[in-house]
Formats: structure tokens, C-alpha cells, sequence
């Protein structure tokens, strides 16, 4: 591996850097299938699209009216300028907002019928044939059984979810699913229960666009006391050109429940930026636990920063019963811009929100992400962890909110933000807000390295490491932890991530 | 770009009835184009990204601020400073209070008084000016168009101490001071300013810092409770120069104390702090600083503490910007807050903006209750719970008393504060 051609500063190790300059070599998801025949519906946003999107996805009448006053009420909205993010404008009526294979069409008897290009994309992202049929929704297709450790996945390419494996074998268990679209017509009585109960359509500028547009995405219920037998995954593809995806993700873990849920995601190489702009709903009740991870690599945009996917997701779990518990992790490598804050609404006594987060910016790329903790329930935790990385001439910037409510008695968080820049031509910032309205409370928000987790680096250091390396063992661990547990296909840069130090650090 | 309605309206209202002072041409010029940028950017509202802690309505609108004058048995802050004395009573210059205004390494002029004075003329309104970006700051300007009065202070060479104290007698004045400090290369000076001065009191203050000389700045801002205050220091720093603040707030109303300094000269330091008591709903303290380095081997340092009761509400809004090319910039920033009841409430947002790789700036913020171990250790020495609070209490606001460099002026203050916790127990 060629070593990056950068001044670097003394204190950071060559092989951080080469982690980065890996990181952000040849995108590799680049390829676009073009050949691909896609439907599309025609380019802009208006009433007749909403509705037109509302049809193609055979959905009832309230699900068609909750979208039409979204896009009511985005109409008088404007798109927010507050993070540290350089844009062109965006012209909303420029872009497609529904497209889908058109293999769709018809379900295909077997997977000769199946559109070749369709297949050979799945074989691209290393999908096992008998998986790519039920994704390519093959009519009578079984799931192969269950060995060892699977993952179901959702895979919506563009605008459609094409398919869910493992459906029959999850429903042994009782848990749901599916794309939302399905859900929309099979669960009506959950959705309309959960949908909009935590990011309400009128959230803010993107989310509301979501609210009236989105295609599809996945969904998930867990029923009370059930751990989910295998993980969960979707996965998401941007194919076709000018095209905007919007999915909706919600998912439900009821009473004493448990889920892990992983998210990829990618797109080809274009030279005009894309736009993806999601919502993702979790929902967690009393005893519940869901971890969300996601391994973010839309195509970032080329060296001068020609296109890359503009980014703008909202993510939000709302903690609702006590002992809730909810982790956020994310590895945010892709998009031109990021625009992200995975936040936790810590309602019940005793919840739990963790926020995980490694996001590396290079060349043009530009990253505003954090997420927000708000404490509402009594002796409620959160503990975030932030490495930003930035290198070429990126921007990357930690936005973050901690809030104690008056009534969070005896809460804690622990921030703790770190950033590393490699060359000089790049930045790194920090924006937390902290409001703490109570004094039984702790807070504090630290960009030192000394401060990990105080058992763990008492151990570290009785076995004889020092402080740096006892933190840096620490920190590495917890990454790995959540890493490995990522996709097969994103070993690769688990590994080099895992590589890059804490040295040379500023916070 | 057109302001929204109602801040059009609040701003139009409030400009309305604005006399600008009397003085000569540079001088109606400079307020003339402050009120400008007023207009421009309009007055501040809740809704603006600097305000969001703090509201600043009964800062800027027209209706009357009433406060009562607090009588105190003790002698004002630094009574025992050796300094060169200027008094205001309700923002008016008292001539039989003051010294006379001359003496070694310094000349200092009245604003009311000031004719044709270059460096002034050169000086008054561009610090603040150039403060108003990247974040506006309307309330500097409105301060540099209306201020009736305040000192124009050339330091040429090694200067005494400079004591500016705002008396009160009248419980409803509203006023606006501007003071203009220029130090020329290797100059030294102290100043100090004590007092509330005004039942709605706005003062600027521009510090010019040639290269090689040194500012030293201690605050103390009264203890009346129902004064309104806010406070600008634009500070512009050359080379191995030197610039120091320290602010200690005891009650009031509402104080937003804005610091603004511009580090351009290679291996300067500038340290801004700032320690302040609260005890009831009718305390709001907001420091908000904004730190700005483009130049190489300079070091910045905020350290500010906050002691909160009874509802009292403290914020901190600290900003560190290293430019492209601020190479082995050292930034330290620290605000904490000790919150001794569950009504209290701490706000900040500690930022950092950084362009240049080889830096080491950090950032830590914590708030929370005394700490229980401590307490009980020292009970089970046998110190009486009420003693044991105020010692600890002291002992977290040391770090930010130990940014004045002089020894008397730190134990001056550091006795007013235990004299606070003191009255202040339950």
C-alpha cells in the first residue's frame, strides 16, 4: 500500500494514515448498472407524485393522506443552513423520486427470468444465490436453512425494497420483516400506531420530505420477550441517476425484546450529486434493547469533490419504557455530505442510550454529524464516543446536544469527542450543547483521552500499560466489538479502522 | 437580505428614538456607521444561534429598567488597589470623585471631551466592527453608536493600575460606556472596573495589544440584584503581546459579558475567565467568548466557573477558532458549573473550529452537585457541614481566581466570594 503523499504532523503514526488513504482509495461499490431498466416516475416533487407513490405501492387511503399533508406542510418549509456544511443549492424539482428495476414488474418464475444485471449487482455485494432469488423476489423461492450465524436481509434498491430473506424463518419466532410498504398493507394497525410517533412528519426539512415521499425501507416488530434469532440487515443501493431514495425504517422492540439491526449502504460513481435523504423510527419499550449499526458508504464524490450522495438522514429512538435500552454505531466513511444525528429520547427510568461513532472525511468530503441525548427518566445513561478523522481537504464536524430535563434525577452522560486531522489543508470542529437542569445529575463532556472507562483502564494500567496505550487498547476494543459484528463485506475496513490510533488527537 | 418582520420591528422601534451623543465629526462618523450595522443585522432575538440561552429583550427594548441601588457595608472592590481612580455615578463622569487623569506612561482622554485625537479617531468602532463576524453582534454596535461617555487610554510605556469604578445612585438609569485602550509596543497596563453602574448598564471596551506588550484586565460587577448588563471586549493582540481578563459576577439580574479577541502576532497568550455566584431565579450569567487565532505558537486559555442556586441559571458559549495555517496552537477551554440545589440550571456550548493539523486544543465542560465524598471526608474531620460546602465551594472556584496574576487583587475577591457563600447558606 502506497503511503500518503502528506506533511503529517509528528504523533500520528504512518499507519493511521495509511488506514485513511486506504479508506478512501478507489471507491470500490462504484460500479452503476445502467443497463438495468429502471421505471421511473417523471423528474420533480408534487401532490400527483406523493399519490402516484402511494399507488405504486397499493397503499390505503390515510397512509395516502398522511403523506399529502407532509408534503403540505414541507412546501412552507426551508431547507436548514445551520450546520458547518458548504452546499450548492439543491433543486428539489430536478430530481426523480420514484424509481424501480423494472424486473419488478412481473415476479419471475426462476432466476433465469430474473434481469441478469439485477443478479450480477447482488453477486457484486456478495449476496449468496439462493438469497439474490428471494431478493430478486423469485415466485416459490425458499430461504435456505438457517446455519450458524445469518443475517436477514432487506435490500432496497433505488426506490423499491427488493426483497426480504429469512422472512419464514423469523416468523417462527414471531418477529415481522419486511419492507415498510408491505408492512403498510399487512400491519396497518402497527404502523399507524408507531409511524411519526418519534420523528413526526413535521421534524424538520428533510424528514418531512421523507414523510411525503418516501418508496419504501425496511420494517421491523419484535414481539414481547423475544430475542431476534439472527440479525437483521438492510441494505441500501442508489442506482439510478438523478435519483432521490427516501426510505423509512421503523422499527418496534416490544416488552423485553431484543434486536440487532445493521445497515449498509452504496451507490455508483456519478459525477452529479445524489441525494438520500432517510428517516429511521425506533421505537423501544419497557425491558427492550436495540442496537443499530450502520457502516456508511455512499459514494463519497471524486478527489475535486464532483458528485457523492448528499446524505441528510434522521435517526431517532425514543426509549419508551424503563430499562429501554438503545446503541447507536456508526461508521461513517461515504456521502460528499453527512448530515446525521442519531439521537435518543431516554423517556423511561433507568434507559439507556449509547452513541458510537468513527466518521473519516477526505478529499471534499464534508461531515456534520453527532446526535442528541435526551434525558427525561429518572437515573436514565448515555455515553457517547465520537473519533472524527479528517483528512485531504474535508471538513468534519461533531454536533451533539446532552439534555437533563428537570425531572431526570440522578442521570449521567459521558461525552467524550476526539478529532485528528492529517495534512493542514482539512478541519475539524466541535459543536456540543449541553443543558443540564438538574443537580443530581452529572455531565461531563471531555475531549481528553483520560477518561474511558475508569475499570477497564484501571485494569489496563495494573497489568502494567501506560495511560495512552491502556486508553487506546480500550477504545480500539470497544470498536472492534461493534465492527466485527458488521457484514463480511466491510471486514476490509473494519480491519483499517481498527488500525487507526487515538495519537495526536485534538478534541 | 431582509430581516424577518418582527425583528425588523423591534429593531425600527428601538432606533427610532436613538440621539446619537455630540462630539466631533470622526467621532458622529464612527457612531454613525455603528448604527448602521445595527440596521443591518437588526437587534437580537431568542430565536438567533447566540441567544439561544439567553433572552435578550430586556437588554434592547425601550421600556424602562428599574433596580434598586444595593447599600453595602463593605468598601467597593479594590478600595486598597494603589491605582489611578475614574469614577462614574449612572454612567456620568464624577470629577470630585476621580484623580486627576494624568500620570506616567499613559494619556487618558474623557469621550465626552475628545477633539482631534488620531489613534482614536484611527481606533474607536473598527475593533468592534471587525468582532462582528463570522457571529454578529448587534448590541457592540448599539453601545458604540449611543455611549454617552468613557475613557480613550493611550499606554505608552509601563503604567500603574487604572481603576474604573460605575457607582449608582439612581435606580432607573440606562447607560452606555465605550472605552477605547491602546498599548503601544512593550507597554504595560492594569485595569480594573468595579461596580454594576447602571440599573441597565452596556459598556464596549476596544483593546489594542502591540506587539511585546501586556493588558491586564480584572473585573468585578457589583452585587445589585436587579441590574441588567451586557458587555463587550474586543481585543486585538500582536506579537509575544499579552492579554489577560478576569471576571468575577456576584448576583444581578442578567449580565452577558461577550469577549472577542483576535490573536494576530506569532507567540502571544490571551487568557479570559471568569467565575460567578448565583443564588435565585433572578440570575442569569452569560459568558460568551470567541477566540479567533491566526498566527503561530499562540496560546489561549478559558477557564470559567459557575456556583448556581435557587433557579439561578448560568450559561457559557466558548468558541475556539484556529485559522489555516495557526500552526502548534495551544487551546485550552474549561467551564464548569456547580449546581448546589436541583432547580438550578447550566447551558453551554463549548465549540471548537479548527483549519490547522498541528495543534493541541481541548475542550471540557462538567456540571453536577458538590461532590458527596469530599463532604463526608471533611465532616468526618469534624468540619461543620456549612463550612465544609463553602470550602469546597472555594476550592472549585480557585482554578478560575487563579487566573489573576496579582496576588492582592485575587485575595480581595476571593474574600468577597467566601463572604457571599457565607449569606448565602441555607
Amino acid at each position: 500500500m502506497a503511503a500518503m503523499d502528506v506533511d503529517v504532523k509528528e504523533g500520528v503514526d504512518q499507519e493511521t494514515v495509511d488506514a485513511v488513504a486506504q479508506l478512501s482509495g478507489a471507491y470500490k461499490y462504484g460500479w452503476n448498472d445502467d443497463e438495468i431498466e429502471m421505471d421511473y416516475a417523471p423528474k420533480g416533487v408534487n401532490p400527483d407524485i406523493v399519490k402516484l407513490i402511494s399507488s405504486k405501492n397499493e397503499e390505503p387511503e390515510w397512509m395516502t393522506d398522511w403523506r399529502l399533508s407532509a408534503f403540505q406542510r414541507w412546501e412552507g418549509m426551508s431547507v436548514p443552513n445551520w450546520a458547518m456544511l458548504q452546499l450548492a443549492d439543491i433543486d428539489f424539482q430536478d430530481l426523480y423520486y420514484y424509481a424501480r428495476p423494472k424486473s419488478m414488474e412481473v415476479k419471475p418464475k426462476s432466476l433465469d427470468e430474473v434481469d441478469p444485471k439485477l443478479l450480477e449487482t447482488y453477486k457484486k455485494l456478495g449476496i449468496p444465490l439462493k438469497e439474490q432469488a428471494i431478493l430478486a423476489g423469485v415466485e416459490g423461492a425458499e430461504a435456505p436453512p438457517a446455519e450458524g450465524r445469518q443475517v436477514a436481509v432487506d435490500a432496497v434498491f433505488d426506490s423499491v425494497s427488493v426483497g426480504t430473506t429469512f422472512q419464514k424463518e423469523l416468523a417462527k419466532a414471531g418477529v415481522i420483516f419486511c419492507s415498510i410498504s408491505e408492512a403498510i398493507r399487512e400491519h396497518p394497525e402497527l404502523v399507524k400506531k408507531y409511524l411519526g410517533s418519534v420523528v413526526p412528519p413535521s421534524d424538520n426539512f428533510y424528514a418531512t420530505l421523507n414523510s411525503a415521499v418516501f418508496s419504501d425501507g425496511s420494517f421491523v416488530y419484535i414481539p414481547p420477550g423475544v430475542r431476534c434469532p439472527m440479525e437483521l440487515s438492510t441494505y441500501f443501493r442508489i442506482n439510478a441517476e438523478n435519483t432521490g431514495q427516501f426510505e423509512r425504517t421503523l422499527i418496534i422492540a416490544d416488552k423485553g425484546s431484543y434486536v440487532s439491526y445493521l445497515e449498509g449502504c452504496t451507490a455508483p460513481k456519478r459525477d452529479v450529486a445524489q441525494l438520500h435523504a432517510a428517516v429511521v423510527e425506533i421505537i423501544v419499550e419497557e425491558d427492550a434493547e436495540v442496537k443499530y449499526s450502520t457502516v456508511q458508504n455512499w459514494y463519497p464524490g471524486d478527489a475535486e469533490g464532483k458528485g457523492g450522495i448528499y446524505n441528510f438522514v434522521t435517526k431517532r429512538a425514543d426509549c419508551r419504557g424503563d430499562r429501554a435500552k438503545v446503541m447507536w454505531t456508526q461508521v461513517e466513511t461515504g456521502s460528499a455530505v453527512t448530515w446525521k444525528y442519531p439521537s435518543c429520547i431516554l423517556r423511561g427510568n433507568d434507559s439507556q442510550g449509547e452513541f458510537y461513532s468513527i466518521a473519516i472525511a477526505n478529499n471534499m468530503q464534508q461531515a456534520d454529524t453527532g446526535t442528541k441525548m435526551v434525558h427525561l427518566g429518572k437515573r436514565t445513561k448515555s455515553r457517547i464516543v465520537s473519533k472524527g478523522i479528517s483528512a485531504g481537504k474535508a471538513q468534519n464536524t461533531y454536533r451533539g446536544l446532552v439534555s437533563m430535563h428537570p425531572k431526570a434525577k440522578e442521570s449521567r452522560n459521558y461525552t467524550q469527542c476526539d478529532s485528528l486531522l492529517i495534512g493542514s489543508e482539512c478541519g475539524a470542529h466541535t459543536v456540543p450543547y449541553i443543558e443540564v437542569k438538574n443537580n443530581s445529575s452529572r455531565v461531563e463532556h471531555e475531549a481528553t483521552t483520560s477518561k474511558v472507562d475508569d475499570e477497564q483502564l484501571f485494569y489496563c494500567r495494573s497489568r502494567g500499560m501506560d495511560e495512552e496505550e491502556a486508553v487506546a487498547l480500550v477504545v480500539n476494543g470497544f470498536c472492534k466489538e461493534v465492527l466485527q459484528a458488521l457484514p463480511m463485506e466491510f471486514a476490509m475496513e473494519a480491519q483499517a479502522l481498527v488500525a487507526i490510533s487515538l495519537e495526536g488527537s485534538v478534541g | 437580505m431582509a430581516l424577518p418582520q418582527r425583528k425588523q420591528d423591534a429593531t425600527d422601534a428601538r432606533l427610532e428614538g436613538v440621539m446619537l451623543p455630540e462630539g466631533p465629526a470622526w467621532l458622529t462618523k464612527a457612531r454613525k456607521a455603528a448604527l448602521g450595522r445595527v440596521a443591518a443585522v437588526g437587534l437580537p432575538a431568542r430565536r438567533d444561534e447566540y441567544w439561544r440561552f439567553t433572552d435578550p429583550t430586556t437588554l434592547t427594548d425601550a421600556a424602562a429598567i428599574t433596580a434598586d441601588v444595593l447599600e453595602v457595608e463593605e468598601d467597593p472592590e479594590f478600595s486598597g488597589a494603589d491605582a489611578l481612580r475614574v469614577v462614574f455615578v449612572d454612567g456620568v463622569f464624577d470629577e470630585g470623585a476621580s484623580d486627576d487623569l494624568s500620570a506616567a506612561g499613559v494619556t487618558i482622554t474623557r469621550l465626552a471631551q475628545a477633539q482631534d485625537l488620531t489613534w482614536a479617531a484611527d481606533l474607536l468602532g473598527t475593533l468592534e466592527e471587525r468582532g462582528q463576524q463570522p457571529v454578529e453582534r448587534p448590541l457592540a454596535a448599539l453601545t458604540t453608536a449611543t455611549a454617552t461617555d468613557g475613557l480613550l487610554i493611550h499606554v505608552t510605556g509601563q503604567a500603574g493600575m487604572i481603576h474604573l469604578r460605575y457607582d449608582r445612585k439612581d435606580a432607573g438609569a440606562d447607560v452606555a460606556l465605550h472605552h477605547v485602550v491602546k498599548l503601544d509596543a512593550g507597554a504595560v497596563v492594569t485595569l480594573l472596573e468595579s461596580g454594576a453602574g447602571a440599573a441597565r448598564f452596556a459598556s464596549n471596551m476596544e483593546v489594542d495589544v502591540a506587539d511585546g506588550a501586556a493588558f491586564h484586565h480584572v473585573r468585578a460587577q457589583g452585587r445589585d440584584h436587579g441590574r441588567r448588563m451586557n458587555t463587550h471586549t474586543f481585543a486585538r493582540i500582536g506579537a509575544e503581546a499579552t492579554f489577560k481578563s478576569f471576571t468575577l459576577s456576584v448576583n444581578g439580574a442578567l449580565t452577558r459579558n461577550d469577549c472577542i479577541m483576535e490573536i494576530l502576532g506569532d507567540d502571544a497568550t490571551a487568557h479570559v475567565a471568569g467565575a460567578c455566584v448565583g443564588d435565585g431565579e433572578d440570575f442569569h450569567h452569560d459568558d460568551t467568548v470567541f477566540i479567533t487565532h491566526d498566527a503561530v505558537g499562540c496560546e489561549s486559555r478559558q477557564v470559567f466557573k459557575k456556583v448556581l442556586r435557587n433557579g439561578a441559571v448560568g450559561v457559557f458559549q466558548g468558541k475556539i477558532l484556529v485559522k489555516h495555517g495557526a500552526q502548534k496552537t495551544d487551546g485550552y477551554q474549561i467551564s464548569q458549573s456547580l449546581l448546589l440545589d436541583g432547580d438550578s440550571q447550566f447551558l453551554a456550548k463549548p465549540e471548537l473550529e479548527i483549519y490547522a493539523d498541528d495543534v493541541a486544543c481541548s475542550h471540557g465542560s462538567t456540571s453536577g452537585a458538590i461532590d458527596e465524598d469530599a463532604l463526608f471526608y471533611l465532616r468526618s474531620r469534624g468540619v461543620p457541614e456549612k463550612t465544609a460546602t463553602t470550602l469546597l465551594t472555594l476550592s472549585f472556584l480557585a482554578e478560575a481566581l487563579q487566573e489573576i496574576a496579582d496576588e492582592s487583587l485575587a485575595d480581595d475577591l476571593r474574600d468577597r466570594l467566601a463572604g457571599w457563600l457565607d449569606r448565602h447558606q441555607h
